[in-house]
């Protein structure tokens, strides 16, 4: 047989394409969700851009973004205005929801997303010093503190919360209601503290921290955006392969290790990515909440997989965040951060979750 | 067989050579195999525990190849510690599970997975599994990230799901499923696994009756077809007896007695180790020891 010579199997429902020396299993359902989310979100990405003050022609929109400077007013307010605001919500649902969908599968337990798990917390904690410290809001920080300082707080407080969370809750292996409880005590630990540090601020700082704290993509420019995402690209490929790991974690400690799986250094592993990909989406929207949570479950459910598929929950999460953003900023007289939307969202979500999940388990 | 039973307390003995692998003229004619493969599997000075707590402590234990050997033992009397210990679950405190004669420390976890399978007492799946898929689990420390459902996995997986008799239900999902045909969704992984060597807790757990019967005998197949070397722990005195070749008795993180069921399983021994009195009786269809209890001593 030649080495590129292609078949196909289905074997109750596993899927493998092989060639001589490698096979691949692939779930139609998945594949097939995964094309159709990336349409959306394509689209997604197209009506952020066309609504804000003005309307603009999606046509418009797409040559601008081509870079066709013809119409320099278009032009303009789609590259440096609305481009970077539309990355930055794509970016910070993919990186969210892709955090959500490791951490949710390594603890076992849909309810714990990063958000619940204090992680974001955490890093808006570290993010929120700096804004506090060095002068509030983006427009205030000088240039180092915004592209430097404040994502580095983010990062460290967010692996710091991160690896508390992890150490509290182990004791003879990982219990997800343990996990769950400590992350939501460390969450209101984060909250309290970056409360107490808005009083010490200026009344200026502190409400432009304030809304920061809502998550918020008001304001995100390039300096902010592209190295955010030039960081984000390669974790969100790694998330992407521990897919497979995820799905071993997820049948418990045991059998994970009778099959072969070290399961504490592939733990600690996939929980660090969580948590750098949970923080790149706060440091560009702030503590945004419920895309984390809800995402995966969603992408799990259309797609019909046992734990959540990695790719298809970013997809989603990008796809929420990006709606969430236009809705919230066109959809009402007012124009509200798009954490307002994800809440308001997400919140009944959350209830139906909490209310369903010993049906979860089995 | 049937004429050795006799209804007293006195037949403790008469199943002696019933139940022993070495005596041709009464042994049942499925037999376990005489040739034992490679893999061996055995404890030195091991001791284990949890949180600084010792369970287990300086145990000696040479698992005989190719047999099915049991633990029995009270509660808490480390038996499922020593399972989880010579299945590399838990890490020794002292003393060393030797693989081979290598010490299961210096194994790769991946290369253990392809001699040693193990079931936890509640394995748990997310849900949303189906029985293939659950099963398929089973091939992941022979495949790579390259080769995730070669041909060779397929006829693994197939075989495994025949081995269990659950073809049929392959595509089904795993919550649908009863207690003994999901218990045997899980063994069916381990078999898929394809390993020498199986380690099975309580694998009975939950079952009734006829599903524990239909669990053992599923167990037996597999060692008598080829030869697999079988630990388990079960709390069934009784059905342990009939279903092993080597019993081992558990008491305060030590091994107070193990042999064939006739040489352990008497009513001293239950006595001593789980506070029982009770008659040991011969089993009028397979002549092994049969505990009826009388009371607590």
């Amino acid at each position: 047989m030649p080495p590129l010579m292609l078949s196909s199997s289905n074997y109750a429902g596993i899927r493998a394409l092989r060639t001589r020396r490698s096979s691949w299993r692939w779930n139609p359902r998945v594949l097939i969700l995964g094309i159709i989310l990336a349409v959306l979100v394509f689209a997604a990405m197209g009506v952020h851009v066309a609504y804000g003050g003005l309307p603009l022609a999606y046509g418009d929109v797409l040559r601008s973004l081509l870079g066709d400077a013809s119409q320099p007013r278009t032009y303009l307010a789609v590259t440096e205005f609305r481009a970077p605001r539309m990355v930055a919500a794509l970016v910070v649902g993919l990186c969210l929801a892709a955090a959500g969908a490791i951490t949710q599968s390594v603890a076992r337990n849909p309810l714990a997303s990063p958000d619940i798990l204090g992680i974001t917390s955490g890093a808006s904690f570290g993010a929120v010093s700096v804004l506090v410290i060095a002068g509030g809001g983006y427009a205030g920080l000088s240039g180092l503190a915004a592209t430097v300082g404040l994502p580095a707080a983010a990062f460290t407080m967010g692996l710091v919360t991160g690896a508390a969370a992890y150490v509290l809750a182990y004791r003879n292996g990982l219990d997800s209601y343990r996990l769950v409880l400590v992350g939501l005590g460390l969450n209101g630990l984060a909250t309290s503290l970056t409360t107490w540090l808005l009083t010490l601020g200026d009344v200026t700082n502190a409400g432009q921290a304030l809304t920061w704290m809502m998550g918020s993509l008001n304001g995100r420019d390039w300096p902010l955006v592209v190295p955010m995402t030039m960081f984000a690209v390669p974790l969100l490929v790694l998330a992407c392969f521990a897919g497979r790991w995820l799905e071993l974690l997820s049948f418990g400690e045991d059998t994970a290790t009778g099959l072969g799986i070290r399961t504490g250094r592939i733990r600690v592993l996939c929980l660090s990515l969580a948590v750098l990909l949970a923080s790149i989406g706060t440091v560009l929207a702030g503590p945004l909440t419920f895309v984390a949570l809800a995402s995966p479950q969603i992408a799990r459910i259309l797609c019909r997989t046992a734990v959540p598929p990695v790719a298809a929950s970013a997809l989603t999460g990008a796809l929420f965040v990006l709606l969430a953003d236009t809705v919230a900023a066109h959809a009402l007289p007012v124009s509200l951060p798009v954490g307002v939307a994800t809440a308001v969202l997400g919140a009944p979500y959350l209830i139906y979750l909490v209310l369903n999940y010993q049906r979860r388990l089995t | 067989m049937s004429t050795a039973f006799s209804p007293d307390a006195a037949a403790t003995r008469t199943a002696t050579a019933a139940g022993r692998p070495g005596a041709p003229a009464e042994a049942p004619p499925d037999a376990p195999p005489e040739a034992p493969p490679g893999v061996s599997l055995s404890a030195r000075g091991l001791s284990l525990g949890y949180d600084g707590r010792t369970v287990v402590r300086d145990l000696d234990l040479e698992v005989p190849n190719a047999r099915i050997t049991s633990i029995i033992g009270p509660n808490g009397c480390g038996k499922s510690t020593l399972l989880k210990g010579l299945g590399r679950i838990l890490p020794p405190i002292a003393g060393e599970v030797l693989l081979d004669g290598r010490a299961m420390t210096k194994w790769p976890s991946r290369e253990i997975a392809r001699r040693l399978s193990m079931l936890p007492q509640t394995p748990q799946a997310p849900s949303g599994l189906t029985v293939a898929d659950l099963v398929s689990r089973g091939r992941h420390p022979r495949q790579k990230w390259y080769q995730q459902f070669s041909a060779t996995d397929e006829s693994a997986v197939g075989s495994a799901l025949e081995a269990t008799d659950l073809a049929d239900l392959a595509a089904c999902l795993l919550e649908d499923l009863s207690g003994g045909q999901r218990q045997r969704a899980w063994i069916s992984m381990t078999i898929a696994q394809e390993t020498g060597i199986l380690l099975l807790d309580e694998p009975t757990t939950y079952l009734d009756l006829a599903h524990q019967l239909e669990v053992l005998e599923l167990v037996q197949r597999l060692n008598r077809a080829d030869g697999r070397t079988v630990v388990m722990v079960l709390h069934d005195i009784s059905l342990a007896a009939r279903y092993s070749d080597h019993i081992v008795a558990m008491k305060d993180g030590g091994i107070v007695a193990q042999g064939t069921p006739a040489d352990v399983v008497t009513a001293e021994l239950l006595e001593e180790v789980f506070g029982l009195r009770a008659n040991v009786i011969a089993d009028p269809l397979t002549g092994r020891p049969h505990v009826l209890p009388i009371g607590v001593a």
